[in-house]
């Protein structure tokens, strides 16, 4: 019995030592973020990575969900005759929910462990001890343009998303549900607010600073070898998606209290 | 002048230096030999700050490597990776004018690929390597590439860590007269490590044993083959019987 309290206190410990880790290295990285040098040719080739090339995997994810939306909420709506509500709750459920959560899913899975393998590789290829030795950080080189770049442009995609996400719901109404095309957008238009939009750029932002900062923490904190490139690339993923999901709860929760 | 003092460095229950104490004279070719696993990597990332030393001192010039403007100490150095560690995402040249683009060094980038490919060609590569990708050369010349960047900014001090490691005798033979050329040449003080006897022989002004996490016998290349040091004499003629544990 005290074997396994033991064991289960050493697992909370870790767990807990590699949250001080990551916080740590969040603040370095903000640290690194507001002093000089800054590599711009690093920051735009982390823009066209994370955010243009990224572009068909969040479009088509967004569209299938928007129009999966679409069927679901109307084949629950004409239970008790409320089909009509098809546009609102495709538009809310875009823009406040399904867009911002699957982009940051998207982009941890793409992004997350591309940066994370890529990170990793370097540092067991000794690239990254060669980047000491030329006088360059690093924090500053590796993880500052791919976090903001990521901050930047996240929110983008999300925007993106959840307009796809919408003509998604739109197609399969209008094509298959018989719904009139101009009523349908101009009850998507009327029933969305300001905070629904902002809320999902927000957490566009947050999501994107999430999924960049563990695939750059989980590559510069790698093992050795194959298996250690592989098992970062592995947890950063499980990270970012894990925080993503909670980090989408917490803010729900802030702006379901504004 | 290069000067370890008592240094000791432990990676958890592994003790890898216990007590390093070596002296590399200015302007000369100190080669570091001993068996895998005897700290001599260890030895020059804690020069260069990629390791810290639990305990001891390291002075480059008489001052604290661990204290003043990293930036500059760096700029001092230049260094020849194992695998050649060359950035895959970027051409050889901007590998090699990699200190050029950027930092203090800085200068026009037509400047910088002009002095890349300078270096290039002083490494034996001609100019249309230059635009290829590090993943789409030989093995060899990786090395070279690597060679050219640890020389772009004209350093000091250049590291070699296991220079012909993984090369076929003849691109060995190329690099350890290209190490040696270069470092005569430049005036600069040395420091390699290597298994290999023919690169000791063909680098090193003087020669060090690392075992133990000690410097078993240090002394010039000339005496190394009557050092008397039952260590040292099994260690260059490849013998399994002798006072090192063949398995360790």
């Amino acid at each position: 019995m005290i074997r396994l309290l033991g064991g289960i206190g050493a697992q909370v410990l870790a767990m807990l030592a590699v949250i001080g880790r990551v916080t740590l290295y969040a603040l370095l990285t903000l640290r690194h973020l507001v002093t000089p040098p800054f590599y711009a040719r690093e920051f735009g080739s982390a823009l066209l990575q994370i955010g243009w090339l990224s572009l068909p995997v969040v479009g088509l994810t967004a569209f299938f969900t928007g129009g999966a939306l679409a069927l679901q909420i109307y084949a629950g709506g004409s239970r008790f005759d409320a089909e009509a509500v098809v546009p609102q709750i495709v538009a809310i459920g875009m823009v406040r929910e399904l867009g911002p959560v699957l982009v940051g899913l998207m982009i941890a899975a793409r992004v997350t462990s591309s940066i994370a393998a890529e990170i990793a590789t370097m540092k067991v290829t000794e690239q990254i001890d060669a980047l000491v030795t030329l006088s360059t950080h690093p924090m500053k080189y590796l993880t500052v343009p791919r976090v903001l770049a990521a901050f930047v442009t996240v929110p983008l995609l999300v925007g993106i998303g959840d307009i796809i996400g919408i003509f998604g719901g739109y197609t399969v109404a209008v094509r298959s549900l018989g719904f009139n095309a101009s009523t349908y957008l101009q009850n998507t238009v009327d029933f969305l607010e300001p905070l629904d939009l902002i809320s999902s750029l927000v957490k566009g932002a947050a999501f994107g600073v999430i999924a960049a900062l563990m695939g750059c923490y989980s590559g510069m904190n790698s093992g050795r070898g194959a298996q250690g490139v592989g098992r970062a690339t592995k947890s950063s993923v499980e990270a970012a998606s894990v925080l993503i999901l909670a980090a989408n709860f917490l803010l729900t929760g802030v702006f379901f209290s504004i | 002048m290069i000067r370890f003092d008592d240094v000791h460095k432990a990676f958890g229950a592994n003790q890898v230096l216990r007590g390093l104490t070596l002296e590399v004279p200015k302007g000369e070719s100190m080669v570091i030999i001993g068996g895998s696993g005897t700290g001599k990597s260890v030895a020059l990332k804690c020069v260069l700050g990629l390791v810290q030393p639990d305990r001891g001192l390291i002075e480059v010039d008489g001052r604290d490597a661990t204290e003043g403007d990293r930036d500059a100490f760096l700029a001092r150095f230049g260094m020849l990776f194992q695998g050649g560690a060359l950035f895959d995402s970027l051409p050889v040249w901007q590998n090699v004018a990699f200190r050029l683009l950027r930092g203090e060094l800085k200068r026009p980038k037509a400047e910088a690929r002009e002095i890349a490919v300078e270096k290039l060609r002083r490494v034996g590569l001609s100019p249309d390597v230059a635009d290829r990708f590090p993943a789409e050369l030989s093995g060899g010349m990786q090395k070279r590439v690597g060679l050219a960047r640890a020389i772009a900014a004209d350093p000091e001090i250049i590291f070699f860590d296991e220079p012909t490691t993984g090369l076929d005798p003849i691109m060995a033979g190329v690099i350890n007269d290209l190490i040696r050329e270069i470092v005569v040449e430049m005036g600069a003080t040395a420091m390699t490590i290597t298994h290999d006897m023919t690169s000791v022989r063909a680098i090193a002004d003087r020669v060090a044993m690392l075992h133990g996490g000690k410097i078993r016998w240090t002394g010039p290349v000339a005496q190394m083959d009557n050092s008397g040091d039952p260590y040292l004499d099994q260690f260059i003629h490849g013998r399994a019987e002798g006072p090192i544990a063949a398995v360790r």
